[in-house]
C-alpha cells in the first residue's frame, strides 16, 4: 500500500496527461482541467510544507539550544510577524493593495533583502573572474574570448573601441553573431540532449521503473 | 516611499552588504529576517491567491464562515441537494493535507500520494512537451533553409550561418553521445562540439556578469538616490 | 625547486578578494553620479519584439505574465514599466498574471509608473486587470489553454473574474492577441514556449534576466518573437519605444562594470602567464 498506491497514482495521471495531448476530447479534456486544478491546490500545499518545515527546523534549533539558536528564533518571529500582519492587519483578500501593512513589509523589508542577496553575487562574480578565470587550455581560451566579445559587445564601449573597423566587425555585431549562431547551436545541442533525457526519465517514472521519489521503506 | 521604510530597507541592505567584509552578527540578523519574512510572504500569498479562491471558495467553506457570498460544493449539495463538479476539490484538499502530514515523522509516508500525483502530472506533461518543443522543434529549426552546394546564394551569410548552426548542433550532440568512444571521426566531431560548447559557456558567462552587475546597480541606485538623496 | 620570493605578479594573483570588491563597488558607484549619454545599438531580437507589438491593432488583448521577484527587479522592472506605458499609449487591453506570487505586486508597481508617465490611468476591469498569482507553474499555463476564467476564478483583489468587461469573450489563449512574458527563471519563458506557444499557437515575446537569456535564444524565430535580454535588452526596448527610462540610465554603470571585469580577467591572465613563464624557467 505504501508504495503500490503512489505508483498507481503516478502511472494513471501520467498516462491520462499523455493521452490528452493527442485526444483533447472528453473525458481527457475534463480530466486535464481537473488535474490542472488539483495540481494548483497540491502545489500550494507543497510550498506551505516548505515554509512550515523551515519553522519546524528553526523551532528544533531553539528548543535544543543549538549553535546560533537566537537567529533561528528570529526566523520564527519574522515568519509570524509576516503571517499575522498578512492575515489580520491587511484587509483580507486585498492584502497586497498599496498602503496595507503587508505591502509595506513587502516593499521595505522583503524587497530590499531579496534584491541585496542577489546583488551580492556581483562581487563574487568579479572576484571569481579575477581569481579563477585563466586561459590554461585552448578550450578555456575560446571560452574567455567569447565572454570578452559578449561583455564588451553588450555595452556601448565595445562599439566605441571598434568604430574604426567595418560595420560587421563592430563589437555589438560580433556579440549578436555569437549569441545568435554558435551560442544558439550549443544551447540547442544541450536542449535536445536534456529533452531526450527528460522524455526517458518521464517514461521511467510513469512506468514505475524509477522510484527514487518514494524515498526509503 | 515612507522615510521610515526607506531607512529600514537601507539598514537591511547594508546588513547584507556587510557580509563582504566577513560573516558578522549584523549580516546574520538580516539573513534570519530574510528567511522568516520570505517564508511568511509565501505562506500568506498562497493562502489568499491560491487556496482561498481555488479550494475554500469552491468547496463552499468561505460561505460557511460568512467570508463570501458565492455558493460552493457544500451549499450545492446540502442546500440545493445537487452534486456539483466542485466536489472534486475535496480530493485535491485531501491530497494537500496529506502533503502537510510529511511534517510529522510517523505517518509521513502518506505524503507519497500527493507527491506521486505531482510526479505523474509533471512526467505526463513533460513527456510530450519536451519531445515536441525542445527536441522536434529544435531539430526542425536547425535544418531550416539549408542550401545544397551549387545553388545560388550558398555563400550568402544566412546560409553560412545556418551551416554553422547545423555543424554546432550535430557536433555538440556528438560530444554528449557517450555510447561510442570518442575516437576517429566521432572524436574529431566531438572536439568541434567542445569548442561550440565553450563559446556557449563563454556567452553565458558574459551574460551572467551583465545580470549580476545589473542587480548591484539597482541596489546602489536605491541607496544613493532614494535613501541618501545624492542623485536626482 | 619552487619559487621562494613572491614577485609582483604573484602578489597580484593572490590579492585579497575584499580589494577586488572595493574596485567593483567604486566602478559601479562612480558612473551613477555622471551624466553621460550613450549610443545604444539595437539588436535584431529586440527589434523583432518591437516590430511584433507595433503591428498589433489598437485595443488588442495582451496577456502579460510577470514571473520574477524583487531579486530581478533592476533588470525586469524597467521592461515592465516600458511595456505597460506602451500598452497604455496604444490602448491595448492588458491582462496581467503571475506564475510567481511577487509578479502580481511588481505589475501594480509598473502600472503606477506607466500611468504617471502617460498622465492617464488604466480603467480597471475595462482596459486592465490583474488576475494575480496561481500556484502550479506550467499547469497554470496548461489550464489557461482550456479556460482562463476557471484557472483564475478571481482577480488579484478577490473579485470574480467573469464580472469584468475586459474578460468578456476571453475563454482561453485563442482570445488573446499577444503574450508578453517577463521571466527570471522557473517557471518562465521556457514553460510559456513549451505549454502555450507550441500547444496553443500563442504569439509570445519575452523579457529575460541576462542569466536566462542565452538559454532562450534557440526558441527565437518560430517559437519566440523577440527577446529582451537583460538590462541591455531593456535599454534597447526603451529606445525603440521612445520611452527612455531606468534601463538606459543604468547602462552607464553597466559599461563601467563590464570594463572592470574585462580588465580583471586581462590582468589576472597576464599575471598568470608571467608567473607561469618564471616557474618554468626556475623550476629544477
Amino acid at each position: 500500500m505504501k508504495r503500490e498506491v503512489p505508483l498507481i497514482i503516478c502511472a494513471t495521471v501520467g498516462i491520462v496527461l499523455i493521452f490528452q495531448y493527442f485526444i483533447p476530447a472528453e473525458p481527457f479534456g475534463t480530466l486535464n482541467q481537473v488535474f490542472s486544478d488539483w495540481f494548483q491546490v497540491i502545489g500550494a500545499f507543497a510550498i506551505w510544507l516548505g515554509a512550515l518545515n523551515l519553522i519546524k527546523v528553526s523551532g528544533n534549533n531553539v528548543y535544543k539550544k543549538r549553535k546560533d539558536w537566537p537567529y533561528s528564533l528570529l526566523i520564527i518571529i519574522s515568519f509570524f510577524v509576516m503571517v499575522i500582519v498578512g492575515f489580520f492587519f491587511s484587509g483580507g483578500r486585498r492584502f497586497q493593495d498599496q498602503g496595507t501593512a503587508f505591502s509595506a513589509l513587502y516593499d521595505y523589508v522583503y524587497s530590499p533583502l531579496t534584491s541585496m542577496m542577489f546583488a551580492l553575487l556581483a562581487f563574487y562574480v568579479g572576484s571569481a573572474s579575477y581569481r579563477a578565470f585563466r586561459a590554461r587550455t585552448k578550450e578555456a581560451t575560446v571560452l574567455l574570448l567569447a565572454a570578452f566579445f559578449v561583455m564588451l559587445g553588450r555595452v556601448p564601449l565595445g562599439d566605441t573601441l571598434t568604430s574604426w573597423l567595418p560595420n560587421w566587425l563592430h563589437m555589438s555585431n560580433i556579440a549578436n553573431w555569437i549569441m545568435n549562431i554558435p551560442n544558439t547551436a550549443g544551447q540547442r545541442a544541450i536542449m535536445i540532449g536534456i529533452a531526450l533525457g527528460t522524455v526517458s526519465t518521464s517514461l521511467r517514472l510513469i512506468l514505475g521503473i524509477e522510484r527514487s521519489y518514494l524515498g526509503g521503506e | 516611499m515612507s522615510t521610515l521604510g526607506v531607512w529600514v530597507g537601507a539598514i537591511l541592505t547594508l546588513g547584507i552588504l556587510s557580509f563582504l567584509y566577513k560573516d558578522n552578527p549584523f549580516y546574520k540578523v538580516a539573513e534570519a529576517i530574510f528567511l522568516g519574512i520570505s517564508a511568511g510572504y509565501w505562506f500568506v500569498s498562497l493562502f489568499y491567491q491560491s487556496l482561498l479562491p481555488k479550494l475554500f471558495d469552491n468547496l463552499g467553506l468561505t460561505k460557511l464562515f460568512g467570508a463570501s457570498n458565492t455558493d460552493g460544493a457544500l451549499q450545492t449539495l446540502f442546500v440545493q441537494g445537487k452534486f456539483s463538479g466542485q466536489l472534486w476539490y475535496l480530493v485535491a484538499g485531501a491530497l494537500g493535507v496529506m502533503m502537510l502530514i510529511r511534517l510529522f515523522p510517523k505517518g509521513g509516508w502518506i505524503s507519497r500520494w500527493p507527491l506521486a500525483f505531482i510526479v505523474g502530472t509533471t512526467s505526463g506533461l513533460y513527456f510530450t512537451r519536451y519531445l515536441a518543443s525542445n527536441a522536434y522543434a529544435q531539430i526542425s529549426a536547425t535544418l531550416k533553409d539549408f542550401v545544397v552546394a551549387g545553388h545560388p546564394g550558398f555563400l550568402g551569410w544566412t546560409n553560412l550561418n545556418n551551416l554553422v548552426v547545423l555543424v554546432g548542433v550535430v557536433s555538440g550532440l556528438t560530444y554528449f553521445y557517450f555510447s561510442k568512444e570518442h575516437k576517429g571521426t566521432v572524436g574529431a566531431t566531438a572536439k568541434v562540439g567542445v569548442y561550440f560548447l565553450m563559446v556557449t559557456f563563454g556567452a553565458s558567462f558574459g551574460y551572467t556578469v551583465m545580470s549580476r552587475m545589473s542587480l548591484l546597480i539597482g541596489r546602489l541606485d536605491f541607496l544613493y538616490r532614494i535613501w541618501l538623496g545624492l542623485i536626482k | 625547486m619552487a619559487i621562494e620570493n613572491k614577485g609582483f605578479w604573484q602578489k597580484l594573483m593572490t590579492i585579497d578578494r575584499r580589494i577586488i570588491f572595493i574596485f567593483i563597488f567604486v566602478a559601479i558607484s562612480v558612473p551613477m553620479f555622471l551624466k553621460i549619454e550613450l549610443k545604444i545599438p539595437v539588436s535584431p531580437e529586440v527589434e523583432s519584439l518591437y516590430q511584433t507589438i507595433s503591428k498589433l491593432p489598437d485595443g488588442a488583448k495582451v496577456l502579460v505574465s510577470l514571473d520574477y521577484d524583487p531579486g530581478s527587479e533592476p533588470e525586469l522592472q524597467p521592461m515592465a514599466e516600458t511595456f505597460f506605458t506602451y500598452c497604455l499609449q496604444r490602448k491595448f487591453k492588458v491582462i496581467v498574471i503571475g506564475l510567481w506570487p511577487q509578479g502580481a505586486i511588481q505589475a501594480e508597481h509598473a502600472r503606477i509608473v506607466a500611468e504617471e508617465k502617460v498622465g492617464r490611468k488604466f480603467e480597471y476591469g475595462v482596459d486592465y486587470i490583474n488576475l494575480g498569482y496561481q500556484a502550479g507553474n506550467e499547469m497554470v499555463i496548461q489550464g489557461m489553454g482550456s479556460s482562463i476564467p476557471q484557472t483564475f476564478s478571481v482577480d488579484y483583489f478577490g473579485t470574480p473574474t467573469t464580472s469584468f468587461p475586459i474578460m468578456q469573450g476571453v475563454t482561453n489563449f485563442s482570445n488573446i492577441d499577444y503574450v508578453f512574458n517577463l521571466s527570471a527563471g522557473y517557471p518562465g519563458t521556457v514553460e510559456w514556449v513549451l505549454f502555450a506557444v507550441d500547444r496553443f499557437n500563442v504569439i509570445l515575446g519575452a523579457g529575460n534576466t541576462a542569466v536566462q537569456a542565452p538559454q532562450v535564444y534557440p526558441y527565437l524565430g518560430k517559437q519566440l518573437k523577440g527577446i529582451l535580454g537583460g538590462m541591455k535588452g531593456g535599454a534597447e526596448f526603451e529606445i525603440l519605444t521612445g520611452l527612455k527610462g531606468r534601463a538606459v540610465k543604468y547602462m552607464v554603470g553597466q559599461t563601467f562594470a563590464h570594463t572592470i571585469i574585462v580588465l580583471f580577467i586581462l590582468i589576472a591572465n597576464i599575471a598568470y602567464f608571467a608567473t607561469r613563464g618564471k616557474e618554468k624557467g626556475k623550476t629544477v
